[in-house]
């Protein structure tokens, strides 16, 4: 097992794309981290990167103590899960399972007792005598993961590994990978557009944007304090709340309402400047009748979330959000008042988060 | 409800007409030679046995296709290997100017082999030593259809998703097992469909051999199909209808076996 470090990593694609913009990242030895971020801001490039698929245009890739800069990926002592898992075809599951240690030249009776016994410990016992194409994609994602704990590496690279999945199926992979990896203590990256999966999952995470890293953390800390407001509005199963601001005195004017200024940002802000505020719709605590220092306005739309109630309030021109437990929601065209928690809002000045 | 069934009896005629113009001169080949004086009507068969034994008598008739067998497979072979490898180098580097230079190729290779280019090719042949040889021959052959076979493998190359090569290379695989463990099962199709191509082209191909080989031991069936006369000089049709029989059941058979084992599966393990 084996920590990874990146260091001022650079890929430009032929053609100029620069895919990867001087990446700093170091993932300790054991770590479950997930990279996240929208489509083409460079997570597959990072990873192919990492393994060596794609050379690096500047900065290097140490992987435990060696420099794998240069090295072939066959050489670097990692293996990695495609999305498309690219299982081989014209191979069973236990031939699929055993071609790293193939390639490792061990002897045949050996390959097929490991793949037999990872096999086992993935479920698999029923199926190793089948082809890829007669597999359902839960049961090919586990093959893939067999195939990947065969090669006993020092670190795993999953890219999207569950993105293949059915909705219900996911969550079980999800768990089941989580459960998995900290059995296995491997070193393990794994790609995801799926916000809620990397914090679902992860130990840490960075959310990348065009190339940057534009936070890298805990998931509690990435979804409590985003420290842009990129990051914010794209952590969080309903976006948060980003509105415009002045401050004045010790007060905070956002869309013609006056706020408490949040505890994060005490003392830290000038008077006139302009401010975002931003507040999660899970931390507005929403009320019918007027309050102080609350975002007040008429409900526009009601979405129900299942145990939980999203309500869209009209603020002066500006939609607001607020999640209501089932059996308070209001309907649609009431007045209603949205009080922001001064322990969870946030300022954001040019972007980026104020914060002592 | 009688001008549906009309219309129906009138397309089967139709079709019984058609079907008869490309199965006479079949149902001719099944029978002619076991017919004791076959002519260029189709006849039910009496089932003599002579005109085979006339064919064996022929000093020439057996070794011919022997000969045909050698040349077919040595073609074959050279021309998978050299078109999967060449294929498979220009379907994953990118060279600037590759698709021109797989057309010009093409373009050329109809040449080769053709009419226009008998003179300077016998005069090569002769430079070279290769003159009735039949390596020559199956070099000569080979290089006439490597371009179109490297630009029919390459289709196949193309159609195999990189992934699978990409994780063999991850795990550690040279690009020699990448090939071999991986490219070739996953092409195999293809390398099947090329060589039943490449036997057929030498097997049924007269001109060359007829060019390049004098030598009557080391002649093709084609050539020797040629030569299949009576005292008279006249076509002896008892010893054409038998020799066509025997020269076209290999190309059957090999076909109904390539397309039995490697008929088009394709197993999937891709997730789309
Ligand atoms: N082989 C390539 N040649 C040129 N540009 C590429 C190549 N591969 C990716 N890119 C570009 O690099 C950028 C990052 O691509 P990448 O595939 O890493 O994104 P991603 O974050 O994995 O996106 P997705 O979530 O859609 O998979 C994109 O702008 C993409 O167009
Ligand atoms: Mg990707």
């Amino acid at each position: 097992m084996s920590a990874i470090e990146l260091r001022g990593l650079t890929k430009v694609y032929p053609g100029g794309v620069k895919a990867l913009d001087s990446l700093d990242l170091a993932i300790p030895d054991g770590e479950f981290f997930a990279l996240l971020g929208p489509s083409g801001c460079g997570k597959t490039t990072l990873l192919r990167t990492i393994a060596g698929l794609e050379t690096a245009t500047g900065g290097a890739v140490v992987i435990g103590d060696r420099d794998v800069t240069g090295l072939q990926p066959g050489a670097r002592d990692i293996a990695m899960v495609f999305q498309d898992y690219a299982l081989f075809p014209h191979m069973n599951v236990t031939d699929n399972i055993a071609y790293p240690l193939r390639i490792k030249k061990v002897g045949r009776a050996a390959r097929q007792q490991k793949a037999a016994e990872v096999g086992a410990r993935l479920g698999l016992e029923q199926l190793m005598d089948r082809r890829p194409g007669q597999l359902s994609g839960g049961q090919q994602q586990r093959v893939a993961l067999a195939r990947v704990m065969a090669t006993q590496a020092q670190a795993f690279l999953f890219d999207e590994p569950l993105s293949n999945l059915d909705a219900r199926l996911r969550l079980e992979a999800r768990t089941f990978l989580k459960k998995l990896q900290h059995e296995l203590g491997v070193t393990t990256v794994f790609v995801t557009h799926d916000q809620a999966e990397a914090l679902a999952m992860a130990d840490r995470m960075a959310v990348m944007e065009s190339g940057h890293i534009r936070q890298i953390g805990t998931p509690a800390e990435v979804f409590q304090r985003p420290a842009n407001t990129f990051v914010a509005g794209f952590i969080g199963s309903t976006p948060m709340n980003l509105l415009d601001g002045v401050v004045r005195a010790d007060t905070l004017e956002v869309t013609g309402c006056k706020l408490a200024v949040p505890q994060s940002a005490e003392g830290l802000l000038h008077d006139g400047e302009k401010i975002v505020y931003g507040v999660r719709p899970e931390y507005n605590v929403y009320s019918a009748e007027p309050v102080d220092g609350s975002l007040g306005g008429n409900v526009s739309i009601v979405e129900n979330l299942g145990a939980s109630y999203l309500v869209t309030l009209d603020v002066n021109g500006v939609l607001v959000q607020a999640v209501v437990p089932e059996g308070h929601e209001p309907a649609i065209g009431d007045e209603g008042y949205a009080l922001p928690r001064r322990d969870r809002a946030l300022i954001y000045r040019d972007g980026e988060l104020v914060s002592a | 409800m009688t001008r549906f069934v009309l219309h129906r009896i009138g397309f089967y005629v139709l079709i019984a007409v058609l079907l008869a113009f490309f199965t006479v001169p079949l149902l001719w080949l099944a029978s002619a030679p076991f017919t004791s004086d076959p002519t260029y009507k189709v006849r039910l068969p009496d089932f003599t046995s002579e005109n085979f034994r006339a064919i064996l008598d022929n000093p020439y008739a057996l070794g011919s296709l022997w000969n045909s067998v050698l040349l077919a497979a040595g073609t074959a072979v050279l021309v998978v290997v050299f078109a999967a490898l060449a294929a498979y180098a220009l379907s994953r580097v990118h060279l600037p100017g590759r698709d021109a230079l797989l057309y010009t190729l093409l373009l050329l290779s109809s040449i080769i082999t053709g009419t226009a280019a008998m003179v300077p090719l016998f005069q090569l042949a002769v430079e070279l030593h290769l003159i009735d040889s039949q390596l020559g021959l199956i070099l000569i052959m080979t290089g006439g259809l490597l371009p179109a076979a490297i630009f029919m493998m390459k289709d196949f190359m193309d159609s195999t998703p990189k992934s699978y090569e990409e994780s063999a290379r991850v795990f550690g695989a040279s690009p020699l097992q990448i090939v071999r463990h991986v490219v070739v099962p996953l092409v195999r199709p293809g390398l099947a469909t090329i060589a039943v191509w490449a036997v057929a082209n030498v097997w049924g191909n007269f001109l060359m051999p007829y060019l390049l080989l004098s030598d009557v031991d080391k002649q093709p069936a084609a050539v020797i199909m040629y030569t299949l006369y009576t005292e008279g000089g006249q076509a002896n049709i008892k010893l054409l209808a038998t020799f066509g029989l025997l020269y076209s059941v290999p190309v059957v058979l090999m076909y109904l076996f390539v397309s039995k084992k490697y008929g088009f599966r394709f197993h999937g393990g891709i997730k789309r």
